[in-house]
């Protein structure tokens, strides 16, 4: 019987159709406890490959007729093995390609709007690990938002799409993923822009992201305007798009918001987070559209695959933006946070410029969960 | 380096290899037998601990040298139902009041490797199987506290020590695999 790869992007499309889908994840009970891969229809059982060595019948039961079987491991070659077995055993099946590794770093492409003068606004779904990236496209120029370090996809889309990428945005400094940002602006000549709050002592030169300024992609067509949005980090941002999209980065999510204690300031910035989501954004156009920069559970993505829905919306439905008394707020915010993202403090001083990494160590620094969010 | 009684290469050499080459040389060697697993692979820690959990191995640490990861595992032995005969015994507590003592000495005869990542500060090491050739350097009017993971080994050391005219020799039940002491490693 045959072993068949399966990419992590067609695993990721089978995800957002929530097709049915069996996954025999072979890691160790930890790694999976820690991090996998998750969907409406995905099923998973963990039996990690060294309990298969001496044979996989017993697990050839567990494995259903009904629905195609992935192997899945932490980079591609335990599957295999695992995969061989079972084929050995007259059981068709499939492993994932560069296993957890390339689920981690897979994005996807998904179309949000169009803006009014002909562009076109594009959210990158990194489906493995939550996070999601922008980029606004108009009249040959593009501006790029809170890009991961795979740098290549971004690249490859603006070529495809014709457009130069002129403008790079980081809304904050991130703690969960390493930004790709700075690389970019390199390689593309864009103006990499921080807010200033966030990048004090950097070794590299940027724009300041400051409130009121207004950053233009395009023949003047597209206006980003940063607003200042303390409380996830000192300097976070929210950009607002074509007075019609409200780029929310790591401050409000769709069923969740921002944990403000990423750099150990929980109680310091617990009341400017307060302050941004109670009084700043409730006095924005509830038609606006958030696009967040995270998103942590399967229910928060659209039909389409997309993850976004208007201010209005969440600020009936996001429990974060319900919460009366701000000292409940407080105690909801700073008393149960969940445990922090894997190696965020070196992600910070790597997305910093502080420190260097390799391909290899940046990769294992971003392996898990994004923990950003207070659900 | 700390001695094993086999050192497997597995640099270079990506998953599940590393377990699989672990898992194959496990089979030649002698119950409570220590294997010394060199791997490049970083996932090989997480993986060689869950496995020798699942095959009741003894996982017993890992240095970490430049890019070369030094495994340390010992093979399962059947030695966690402890049979002791050797008299007098005591408990892991007793031998934390006794550790007080001037004239008392902690005598620890796992393998060197099970040493080396945890022992009780100032436990002299002698394995079992070297006691023979270095019992005559000890000091008979000691209280010699004889400890290994379950009680065992330390079983048969004590019986040694006592034909070889040791007077005050106790086994440590159940020894360092229930001890929550104080610990030190090399």
């Amino acid at each position: 019987m045959s072993v068949t790869p399966m990419t992590a992007k067609q695993l990721a499309q089978k995800v957002i159709r929530k097709e049915p889908v069996f996954l025999l994840d072979v890691r160790n009970h930890d790694s999976f406890a820690d991090w996998k891969v998750e969907g409406d229809n995905v099923q998973s059982i963990n039996i990690p490959y060294f309990d298969l060595l001496d044979g996989v019948e017993d697990v050839m039961k567990e494995l259903p007729d009904d629905r195609e079987v992935v192997v899945v491991c932490a980079k591609e070659g335990s599957s295999i093995m695992v995969a061989d077995l079972l084929a050995e055993e007259g059981k068709d099946v499939f492993y994932l390609q560069g296993g957890m590794k390339a689920w981690s770093e897979h994005l996807e492409p998904v179309k949000i709007g169009d803006t009014t003068q002909g562009g076109e606004i594009y959210q990158f779904v990194r489906i493995g690990k939550g996070c999601l990236s922008y980029m606004v496209l108009s009249n040959g120029e593009a501006s790029l938002i809170d890009a991961t370090r795979m740098t290549d996809v971004y690249i490859e889309f603006a070529q495809s799409k014709g457009v130069q990428i002129k403008h790079v945005l980081d809304t904050h400094l991130h703690a969960d993923h390493i930004s790709g940002g700075r690389k970019i602006a390199q390689q593309t000549g864009a103006s990499y822009w921080l807010p200033p709050k966030d990048a004090e002592d950097v070794p590299y030169s940027y724009e300041a992201l400051e409130e009121g300024k207004e950053i233009t992609t395009g023949s003047t067509t597209i206006r980003i305007q940063p607003i200042y949005s303390p409380g996830h980090t000192i300097g976070s941002t929210s950009f607002i798009v074509d007075d019609a999209y409200l780029l929310s980065g790591d401050i409000l999510f769709i069923d969740s918001i921002g944990r403000p204690d990423l750099a150990g300031l929980a109680e310091d910035w617990v009341g400017d987070l307060r302050e941004t989501l109670y009084s700043r954004y409730k006095n924005l156009s509830e038609d606006l559209m958030v696009l967040p920069a995270h998103f942590m559970i399967m229910e928060e993505v659209n039909e389409d695959g997309s993850v976004g829905r208007t201010l209005g919306h969440l600020l009936k439905e996001n429990h974060g933006l319900n919460i009366e008394s701000e000292a409940e707020f407080r105690k909801k915010v700073t008393g149960n946070l969940p445990p922090q993202p894997n190696a965020y403090q070196e992600i910070r001083e790597l997305n910093l410029g502080k420190i260097t990494k390799n391909e290899e160590e940046q990769r294992e620094m971003e392996i898990g969960p994004n923990r950003c969010a207070i659900r | 380096m700390i001695q094993a009684n086999e050192v497997l290469d597995a640099k270079g050499l990506a998953c599940p290899m590393p377990i699989v080459k672990t898992k194959k040389a496990m089979n030649s060697l002698e119950p409570g037998q220590v294997i010394h697993i060199q791997a490049t692979d970083k996932g090989s820690t997480a993986d060689l601990k869950a496995w020798a959990e699942s095959a009741n191995h003894q996982y017993l640490g890992t240095v970490e040298e430049g890019d070369v990861l030094h495994h340390y595992l010992r093979k399962a032995s059947g030695e966690e139902k402890a049979e002791t005969t050797h008299e007098p015994t005591v408990s892991n507590e007793e031998l934390q009041s006794a550790l007080l003592k001037e004239d008392s000495m902690v005598l620890d005869v796992r393998e060197e490797a099970e040493f080396a990542f945890s022992h009780i500060p100032g436990a002299k090491s002698i394995p079992l199987g070297a006691l023979d050739e270095k019992i005559d350097g000890l000091d008979k009017d000691k209280n010699v506290y004889v400890i290994c993971r379950t009680g065992s080994r330390s079983d048969l050391a004590a019986k040694k020590l006592t034909a070889a005219g040791f007077a005050k020799v106790y086994n440590v039940v159940p020894g360092m695999s229930g001890w929550n002491g104080e610990t030190t490693s090399i």
